[in-house]
């Protein structure tokens, strides 16, 4: 929605076109779109289902946020235009709005047909959503005509809302877009503010905001507007220049950290687990044992350039060996060895598996090693579940009864202790983002992106490749097995079913949401998606969501890869790599401009 | 392209000697079970049964044939499947992901709409009729599945790294198999009851084949039938071919590019949702799950058959159908490993990776173009 | 000088049928510098893929300082003193300028995983060495890779200075001898004049033993001592540049009218 802002700057553009000089046929198939969508949507029955997360009280529910965000965002983009060089460019205006109203319209009519569907026949026998409850819902219990009619207007006002935010300046684009985040991103957390607000004794500010039965208050909802109002207008210049500082000082040096940033991080880190109640610390948790996966499948996927979907196995290699030795219930071998002994076991099965799996598939060709890497994960699942091997690991029954994590001389960490647990993932997560900056910067991290960039040049420049990929598969092992035995000792237990190939994909969208080879992208990655989402088997902020969740990782990570493939926080290489066409025309145009044979071409690169 | 090109050196490092080692083992493993199967046969007290499986016993004929039949049925559709991984992956040179998907909303609508069938009697009095118009509602949908998928998810990532739209594809994958657990209900959903005289068995010399297997067969092989005549005898199946060779070469020489990979992926499609009605026929019941296990597979029968070569991707199929099916009993068992039905998906993986480290370029060879080979 | 550094033994080659590359036999001294040349598909760049461990030869041998370079892997090639560069041009396009050539030095370079973690001594003084070594390889060129250039991803160069980061990333790997394939393709006459110059020195101030493969007949004559010439996978002749561009059999083959009107 905010991709077009930048027409203030574009110097002088041709009048308005007509109103009604429309490619009306792109319109109708837009609209079309747009009429699908709401549909789908209504289909899943999120409407229906997500009504009870409420936004906005009463204004405003999760359920119906699922449907009107379809015509804003269609009727914006169906104005957009792609600004090229030379291309004219004419003054926004009625023509806009008009667009945006007809594939809102458009769209509403669907929603409309859907609704009287819905009351006139009975589908209900494949379509299991096609219910009462859906049409109660859409038609909000006053009949089918209200509910249609209402449909179409509203759909109409939301796409010419769309279209219209090509009339507004950068700045109120801004603004409208901060308050509709802040809005929605503070609805969403709203059990962990509780929580928090709860620690910090700001209790007084959470009733402020929200109402007691669930959902923001008005009033809540005004003062979070005001508040995002004055971030953009007082931090938003800041902000901006503080960002530009920060890429330049990346371009000239790229090894050197905020260490400001880095300094509150780390007290946050250490802080703020005393202060946050047990539900928060446990979502916490979740979030760092999938951080420790993404940031070991980081180095594989990101720095090295391998496409691992086996991943899963490392995670359930550390899982069982954790179990194995500390679990005085584990059958077959159990040497019931304190935890901080056992992770060194840990360690050794992660180098064994990551070795033995990695060495017939690292010369294979990218896309067939993704393959047989997945593979491997499920022999490994299924042979841990097998009855063959269920002498060791107890087959579907598992392993239960693993006590906590004890750290010799330090501490015993229950599993049970939500705090206890959030503690140890911090140490490691710490430890793996210590583990992937100082590689990152080394003469190994270097061979994995000349690997990444191009294998057979790579070895021809004397780097044998074989190795490299090798040891970047073994430390991603490693990572992910630490992931694995913390989580053992969390949970008291495992089976087989934790680890399925859903959680290896899972990280892969994680990491590729967040923006490959980038930790802060990682890390925003896990903790957007399975904090608020939920991961495949844990609850997130937005337990309602977790029927959906998987739809939305699907979805999320087909747009992410049309869209921005960089990721949210990409990585300044990467982002270049996929962006390579834009870059080359850019130096070309720049080339031409200058006309100063070969020092033309090499300028400052303008961000895409 | 130039390792490809490098003779077959001897072992140098640690790497080269750990899969020599893992050939022989797994290469040492499969004989020694398979001949002390053979000794089980023969004897099954003999001492090397005893020691390693002391409920050795001998499989008979009917046992042996009933593996064969239904490893080769679910084979032929392990090889309809495979077409279309391999038929994408010749001509866009990516996995395409979702393709299991595709397969499953075949079943899925093969479903619904014999169920419909069924219940408007149409299954019941005329079963061939119905199952005409099943397999016909399933390419369909099958079949827009897949073009709609490639003009969304794919076309727009021609010509990007090749993983990307590899990932791309997974969550395609994703998104299907989701679209369908939300919009459907998840769990498993039957197919009506077959008729009698498919549930029968059907004498065909030394075997006796159960119909509806016997109908996977035919079926399967009349569908590749059509499709190597639509590749190998028409203009469509030429340019599809040309452009599987090179892209841009294939447009100057005024072949539409995009409509021909749209045929490709609509071919593919259509295989997979008969692929797909197939399934439902033979096991009876679809899930949202369906599609994911059996595409990794398809997809691992085409590279065992050689990716790009569509007669290798039907005998990929059968192979690693009969392996899946045989292989637990005629070698894990021998060799002592218990609960061995168990392992039947992790032996699909195992022949791939054997496969993969024996010889890389699949058994009958690949076809692709000089620049997917890098 | 005339100590047969790399010895090309009677190699052959052949793909599916065809002579790539047959009975070619010639050395190159330390400190020579040699140039093959020959039409398009006269099997060049697959000599080059041989000598670099890409592919391996039907018959013959590769010696190079007594040794014989067979069975070798790229990277051990590169190990033992041998670097090249590319045709069509292969950087590592968003690594910096700066990681282009100090990732070439992996192989001269010892320090793994562990002196990372810990930043040991050797780690930081190695690191120190590799990026020194980096910026004087890429002072070589004068002021264009080095500066606000250091840290910018590769893809952002001209490519002229594409090229020329491409021979300071084999110069980086430390080698006796530089195989550079085609070095002045696509530039202009100036520019390639200028990096004329620059393989005179790299022999001259860097001792690198310099093997050519180049179209361009006025570099070929201004630097080479010795002159090697393919024709579908045959040596026609070799020897002095004047020698062999008065050979009729040169003439006939590859240039098809006498060699100074080509240049």
């Amino acid at each position: 929605m905010s991709e077009t802002m930048n027409t203030d700057e574009a110097g002088v553009l041709a009048p308005a076109r007509g109103a009604f000089d429309q490619d009306w046929r792109k319109l109708v198939n837009w609209g079309l779109i747009c009429a699908l969508a709401l549909i789908f949507v209504s289909l899943t029955d999120m409407p229906d289902k997500l009504d009870k997360r409420v936004i906005v009280e009463p204004l405003l529910s999760m359920g119906y946020l699922s449907l009107i965000w379809i015509p804003v965002a269609l009727g914006n983009f169906v104005t957009r235009e792609v600004v090229l060089e030379g291309m004219t460019q004419h003054k926004k205006g009625l023509r806009e709005l008009v667009a945006g109203v007809s594939v809102g319209a458009i769209g509403g009519a669907g929603l409309a047909l859907l609704i009287w569907l819905l009351d006139t026949r009975d589908l209900s026998d494949p379509l299991v959503n096609w219910n009462d409850a859906l049409l109660e819902v859409l038609s909000f219990g006053e009949g089918v005509g209200y509910g249609a009619i209402f449909w179409i207007l509203a759909s109409a006002g939301l796409g010419l809302a769309g279209g219209a935010f090509h009339l507004l300046s950068a700045i109120a684009n801004r603004l409208l877009l901060a308050i509709a985040l802040t809005i929605v991103l503070t609805a969403s957390l709203e059990s962990a503010l509780d929580d928090i607000s709860e620690g910090f004794q700001l209790e007084w500010l959470f009733e402020a905001l929200f109402e007691k039965k669930g959902g923001l208050s008005v009033q809540g909802a005004i003062i979070l507007a005001v508040f995002a109002i004055a971030w953009v207008l007082v931090l938003g210049g800041q902000a901006k220049r503080g960002r530009a500082a920060v890429t330049a000082r990346r371009e000239l040096s790229p090894t050197k950290v905020n260490t400001v940033g880095l300094v509150l991080i780390a007290v946050a880190a250490v802080v703020l687990p005393m202060f946050l109640g047990r539900l928060t610390n446990d979502l916490f948790t979740n979030v760092g044992l999938f951080l420790l996966l993404a940031l070991g499948l980081n180095i594989v996927v990101g720095l090295a350039g391998i496409l691992d979907l086996g991943y899963v196995a490392f995670f359930a290699v550390g899982g069982y060996t954790a179990a194995i030795m500390t679990s005085p219930s584990s059958p077959g071998l159990s040497p019931e060895l304190p935890w901080w002994v056992a992770i060194f076991v840990v360690v050794f099965m992660a180098i064994v598996a990551g070795l033995f799996i990695g060495a017939p598939v690292i010369r294979m060709r990218g896309d067939y090693l993704a393959i047989v890497t997945l593979g491997f994960g499920e022999i490994i699942r299924l042979t841990v579940r097998s009855d063959w091997a269920s002498g060791f690991t107890g087959g579907a029954q598992g392993i239960l009864s693993i006590p906590g994590a004890d750290i010799v001389g330090v501490a015993t960490v229950k599993g049970t202790d939500p705090q206890q647990v959030l503690y140890l993932v911090i140490g490691f997560v710490a430890i793996a983002i210590y583990v992937s900056w100082r590689l990152e910067n080394s003469r190994i991290g270097r061979a994995w992106m000349a690997v990444r960039e191009d294998e057979s040049v790579a070895e021809a420049m004397g780097i044998n490749t074989v190795n490299s990929k090798l040891q970047a598969f073994v430390v991603g092992a490693i990572l992910a097995s630490f992931s694995g035995a913390i989580f053992a000792a969390k949970v008291g237990s495992v089976f087989e079913s934790s680890f399925k190939i859903l959680v290896s994909i899972v990280i892969l969208v994680i990491v590729i949401v967040g923006g490959m080879g980038r930790i802060a992208g990682v890390a925003a990655g896990a903790l957007v998606l399975v904090g608020i989402l939920g991961g495949p088997n844990q609850p997130g902020l937005l337990a309602e969501f977790s029927e959906f969740k998987l739809l939305i990782y699907g979805a999320l990570l087909i747009w992410m890869m049309l869209k921005r493939p960089e990721g949210l926080i990409p990585n300044v290489r990467r982002s270049r790599e996929l962006h390579q066409d834009e870059f080359l025309q850019d130096a070309w145009l720049k080339a031409q401009a200058n006309d100063d044979d070969d020092e033309a071409a090499s300028g400052e690169v303008a961000p895409a | 392209m130039t390792t490809a090109m490098r003779s077959k050196a001897r072992p140098r490092t640690g790497v080269d000697w750990f899969l020599t080692f893992l050939r022989v083992l797994l290469t040492g493993l499969v004989l020694f079970g398979l001949l002390a199967f053979l000794w089980q046969q023969i004897d099954p007290d003999n001492p090397l049964a005893s020691a390693i499986n002391p409920d050795a016993n001998r499989l008979s004929w009917d046992a042996f044939q009933g593996l064969v039949i239904s490893g080769l049925s679910q084979g032929a559709m392990y090889g309809l499947i495979a077409l279309g991984y391999s038929m994408v992956y010749g001509v866009l040179g990516f996995i395409n992901f979702a393709h299991g998907e595709v397969f499953m909303v075949g079943a899925m609508t093969g479903m619904i709409t014999s169920n419909k069938l069924f219940e408007a009697g149409v299954w019941e009095d005329n079963f061939l009729l119905a199952i005409l118009i099943a397999v016909l509602v399933s390419v369909i949908c099958s079949t827009v599945t897949a073009v709609v998928t490639e003009r969304i998810a794919y076309r727009p990532l021609r010509g990007s790294p090749r993983l990307i739209p590899l990932i791309t594809s997974i969550g395609v994958s994703f998104f299907i198999q989701n679209t369908s657990a939300v919009l459907l209900g998840p769990g498993a959903k039957s197919y009506p009851r077959l008729p009698d005289w498919l549930r029968d068995d059907i004498g065909i010399g030394p075997f006796d084949i159960e119909g509806k297997k016997l109908l996977v067969l035919v079926v399967a092989g009349v569908s590749m039938g059509a499709l190597w005549y639509l590749v190998e005898r028409t203009k469509t199946g030429k340019a599809m071919r040309a452009v599987a060779e090179d892209k841009e070469i294939a447009s100057l020489m005024g072949i539409d590019v995009d409509r021909t990979i749209v045929t490709t992926f609509a071919v593919g499609g259509a295989m997979a949702g008969v692929a797909g009605i197939l399934w439902g026929i033979l096991f009876g019941s679809v899930t949202e799950f369906t599609g994911f296990l059996p595409g990794i597979k398809a997809f691992s029968a085409a590279v065992v058959g050689g990716i790009g070569n569509l007669g290798g991707a039907m005998a990929g199929g059968l192979t690693l159908g009969s392996s899946e099916s045989l292989a637990p009993q005629l070698v894990l068992e021998p060799l002592g490993v218990t609960g061995h039905t168990q392992l039947k998906d992790a032996v699909a993986f195992l022949v791939l990776i054997f496969v993969l480290l024996v010889k890389p370029t699949g058994l009958f060879g690949e076809r692709l173009s000089a620049e997917d080979r890098a | 000088m005339s100590e047969r550094l790399l010895d090309i033994q009677n190699l052959s080659v052949t793909f599916g049928g065809l002579n790539a590359l047959s009975d070619l036999d010639f050395h190159v001294d330390a400190g020579e510098i040699v140039s093959v040349i020959g039409p398009n598909g006269a099997g060049k760049t697959t000599f080059f893929n041989m000598i670099s461990g890409m592919v391996t030869p039907t018959s013959g041998d590769i010696v190079f300082k007594g040794e014989s370079l067979l069975g070798l892997d790229p990277n051990q090639v590169t190990a033992r003193g041998i670097a090249r560069t590319f045709q069509n041009v292969r950087l590592f396009a968003n690594m910096t300028i700066l990681e282009n050539v100090m990732v070439s030095q992996h192989c001269r370079t010892k320090q793994g995983i562990m002196g990372a973690l810990f930043q040991t001594g050797g780690f930081k003084r190695e690191e120190q060495e590799i990026r020194e070594h980096g910026e004087k390889v890429l002072g070589f060129f004068g002021s264009r890779l080095v500066g606000f250039r250091l840290n910018q991803p590769a893809s952002v160069l001209s490519y002229a200075n594409r090229r020329r980061l491409e021979i300071a990333r084999a110069m980086a790997t430390k080698p006796e001898v530089i195989l550079l394939d085609e070095p002045v393709a696509g530039m202009n006459p100036k520019e390639s004049e200028e990096l004329t110059g620059l393989i005179g020195k790299l022999r001259d101030e860097w001792g690198f033993t310099i093997v050519m493969i180049e179209h361009d007949m006025g570099v070929v004559r201004d630097v080479s001592d010795r002159v090697v010439v393919l024709d579908h996978g045959e040596t026609i002749a070799q020897g002095s540049y004047d020698e062999v561009s008065s050979d009729p059999a040169v003439i006939e083959a590859y240039l098809g009218r006498p060699a100074e009107e080509a240049s």
